[in-house]
């Protein structure tokens, strides 16, 4: 009897831009085996708006509302990385109050995006529960976020030099009920997951990332530290007020989904930790630089051209005038939720970016992808965007 | 001449049986809401009628009146009769569950086997839609379903042949009787084994979380009935509340002794005898129901290979252990 060949026909499966668990906008494209994924090739930039090239045509304090809409989930974090790259590049001590407010803002927007995290990754599992759980505690904080800057999804309250306006003492109040009563919700959380035989079977030894690997592809945050390394632009290069405070960076040490889930639940109460330290440091003081950028607008908008409204930058210091004269260059990084986001900014000395760059971290971990899926189950694939934890809003920019 | 009459009682029989389950699931749906509502934090329905007991007839009016959409490259005779066969497989089991002494559609001597092979064509239903959609989705969706049913319905059985060697027959009503001839009135005790695999197998049999591999909404979108819409889509959901049921019912038959209550409890309380059987039953059916709800809101999903090792390494063997063990019991004893 002749040997037949058999032929494996291979499917080829489009998961998203549209699928319910693609994180946004991420299209996979998955060649099957069965179950088993033989190749995962990611596409990204269906939510590609240009935020890069448009800053180059928008003054610094313009372009601040567009790093909103980059992580929309952590945009205080954004908005603070963008005004420290710019005080960075003109040279602008920031007030501790406003350093203060600022970390402590940051630390919230961590929280509220890793409540959306542990949200939708139990959801992709499974687990409805959690989501609506997650959605609860994130709605008190943005509640907390709309008392301060108005808005609750993008914020756009830091300002190059300090915040946007004060923080009052109901505010603070409020917040610190949340600090003392957020880490037993936490503990909500990990009843219904972490002791669930169901949840562990599917995130243990699943996705691993060695710390090795995670180097070499450029991964940040939590992912990064649920490999074993510890990474922290907080720790390493603190800015704003982290130098200030006591906390500690999670790490993990199998590099697996469960490893990258525990990292971040860790980072939940570590973070109540910080914005509690926030508040009982919080220095009395200005909230703005004395010598920080003002926006001169036209007195009256509604009198004068279209082509009259012009945002102008100007500084009266002698010494930042000559800075700004300079043809320089600045990067600078700070510890979104999902790991190091960097401003890269070309500045011609005029009141607009030559160039601007983001370091997105989800853009780099979306490039992980592949790795942790091919070989694994179209079930699996979820679960491993789940715990890379991408927004696609700041990884197509 | 008797055959006639015959006739008429078990059409009018099916009917009431119809129309009874049919509210039944109807209501289930907006139980669930409910339940999970309370669960989840959240209030479920509130709107339509008092605390939205309406709701699952405006349901029912929504679905019936949606646009009916069939995708052009479906196999369209197929796409039409998919459902149809999950639903009608799922109907036809209630014709020999007893609800109550002598409360049956038909009371026949093969009652178990009949349940169990009737229940497995609901899979070809899930199949066809899932191949005859056209679409990946659907078709990963439909060849999961059919892996698992494959698996499960093993377990399923194996689980109940405890129950079949205990109660010496096949028939429903025997089952119900023979378990009031022990003073605990249940197989639940001896059967303990053997009901653990019936209720995982039954959670695995109807698709619910955490075994919910064929819909799974965040890995195949819907899975076999991505593409279907309106009351084409809701006949799909009509059957799984009704296998639901229907496992339910078979839980309830098989190890929590039907309608009766165990004859030590009411020698403590003999009020209890005044309550009628079909209380005792749809509580017992309702507690499963309940437990298909709870599940859904407190676990995750299983992965597709775990799912069969699952069923494979470790509800057979344990099936196979208490059938050991029963037949052993049941030899000396």
């Amino acid at each position: 009897m002749q040997n037949r060949v058999k032929t494996v026909k291979e499917l080829v499966v489009n998961m998203g831009p549209q699928h319910p668990a693609t994180h946004g906008v991420l299209r996979l494209i998955l060649e099957l085996e069965g179950e088993v994924i033989r190749k995962c090739t990611p596409y990204i930039g269906y939510l590609h708006r240009g935020v890069e090239k448009l800053s180059e045509d928008l003054t610094y304090v313009q372009s601040l509302p567009l790093t909103d809409r980059l992580d929309y989930l952590s945009s205080m974090v954004n908005n603070v990385g963008f005004c420290i790259a710019v005080e960075k590049l003109v040279g602008i001590n920031v007030p501790e109050r406003a350093k203060f407010i600022r970390t402590m803002m940051s630390e919230m927007a961590r929280i509220c995006s890793h409540l959306v995290w542990i949200a939708t990754h139990a959801l992709d599992i499974g687990a409805m529960t959690v989501f609506l759980y997650a959605m609860r505690d994130r709605e008190s904080l943005l509640e907390l976020f709309e008392m301060v800057t108005g808005a609750r999804l993008t914020v756009s309250y830091p300002r190059v030099g300090g915040v946007r306006c004060d923080v009052d003492n109901e505010f603070l109040d409020k917040l610190y009920k949340f600090t003392e009563e957020f880490p037993g919700k936490v503990e909500e959380y990990e009843t219904l997951i972490d002791r669930n035989r169901v949840w562990l079977k599917r995130t243990k030894g699943v996705g691993v990332i060695t710390a090795e690997e995670a180097i070499n592809w450029g991964l940040t945050g939590p992912t990064l530290r649920g490999s074993g390394v510890y990474y922290d632009v907080r720790k390493f290069f603190p800015y704003d007020a982290y130098d200030k405070v006591e906390f500690e960076v999670p790490v993990g040490k199998n590099g697996d989904i469960y490893d990258r889930y525990r990292c971040r639940m860790l980072e939940f109460r570590q973070s109540a930790k910080i914005i509690k330290q926030c508040i009982e440091k919080l220095p009395e003081g200005p909230i703005l630089a004395e010598n920080a950028l003002r926006i001169r607008m036209p007195e009256s908008p509604l009198k004068i051209d279209k082509k009259d409204i012009i945002f102008e930058i100007y500084t009266e210091d002698k010494q930042i005038q000559e800075f700004i004269q300079k043809f320089t260059e600045v990067y600078a990084s700070v510890e979104a939720p999902r790991g190091e986001l960097g401003f890269y900014i070309v500045c011609d000395s005029s009141s607009k970016p030559y160039r601007m760059r983001v370091r997105a971290p989800s853009f780099v971990h979306a490039g992980v992808l592949p790795k942790l899926c091919e070989g694994s189950l179209v079930a699996d694939v979820i679960a491993n965007i789940g715990s890379i934890d991408i927004v696609l809003g700041e990884c197509d920019r | 001449m008797e055959t006639v009459y015959i006739i008429l009682i078990t059409t009018f029989k099916t009917l009431i049986y119809f129309g009874i389950l049919m509210l039944h699931v109807a209501y289930a749906t907006y139980a669930e809401r409910k339940v999970i509502g309370h669960i989840q934090l959240r209030l479920g329905p509130m709107l339509v009628g008092p605390h939205g007991l309406l709701q699952p007839i405006a349901d029912v009016v929504k679905l019936i009146f949606k646009e009916d959409i069939i995708p052009t490259k479906v196999d369209k005779a197929i796409f039409r009769i998919a459902p149809l066969i999950s639903l009608t497989a799922a109907l036809s089991t209630f014709a020999v569950i007893p609800v109550n002494k002598n409360w049956v559609i038909s009371d026949i001597n093969v009652g178990l086997l009949y349940v169990i092979g009737i229940a497995g064509i609901g899979t070809y239903g899930i199949i066809f839609s899932g191949w005859s959609s056209n679409s990946k989705y659907a078709f990963l969706g439909s060849l999961r379903s059919a892996a698992q049913m494959i698996s499960y319905e093993v377990a399923l059985g194996l689980s109940l042949v405890g129950v079949i060697l205990m109660a010496e027959s096949f028939n429903l009503t025997e089952i119900v009787n023979k378990q009031g001839e022990y003073w605990y009135g249940m197989f639940l005790f001896p059967q303990i084994i053997g009901y653990f695999v019936f209720v995982v197998a039954m959670l695995a049999e109807t698709n619910r979380l955490p075994f919910d591999l064929p819909e799974a909404e965040t890995e195949l979108v819907a899975g076999y009935f991505v593409e279907y819409s309106g009351i084409r889509f809701s006949l799909f959901y009509l059957a799984e509340y009704l296998a639901m049921f229907c496992m339910s019912a078979l839980a309830t038959i098989c190890f929590w002794g039907g309608w009766t209550i165990p004859p030590v409890l009411l020698k403590a309380l003999p009020a209890l005898g005044l309550i009628p059987g079909i209380v005792w039953f749809l509580l017992k059916v309702y507690f499963h129901i309940f437990l298909f709800f709870w599940l859904r809101g407190t676990l995750p999903r299983y992965r597709y290979d775990q799912l069969m090792a699952i069923g494979w390494k470790v509800l057979i063997p344990l099936a196979l252990f208490n059938i050991l063990v029963t037949s052993i019991f049941k030899y000396y004893l």
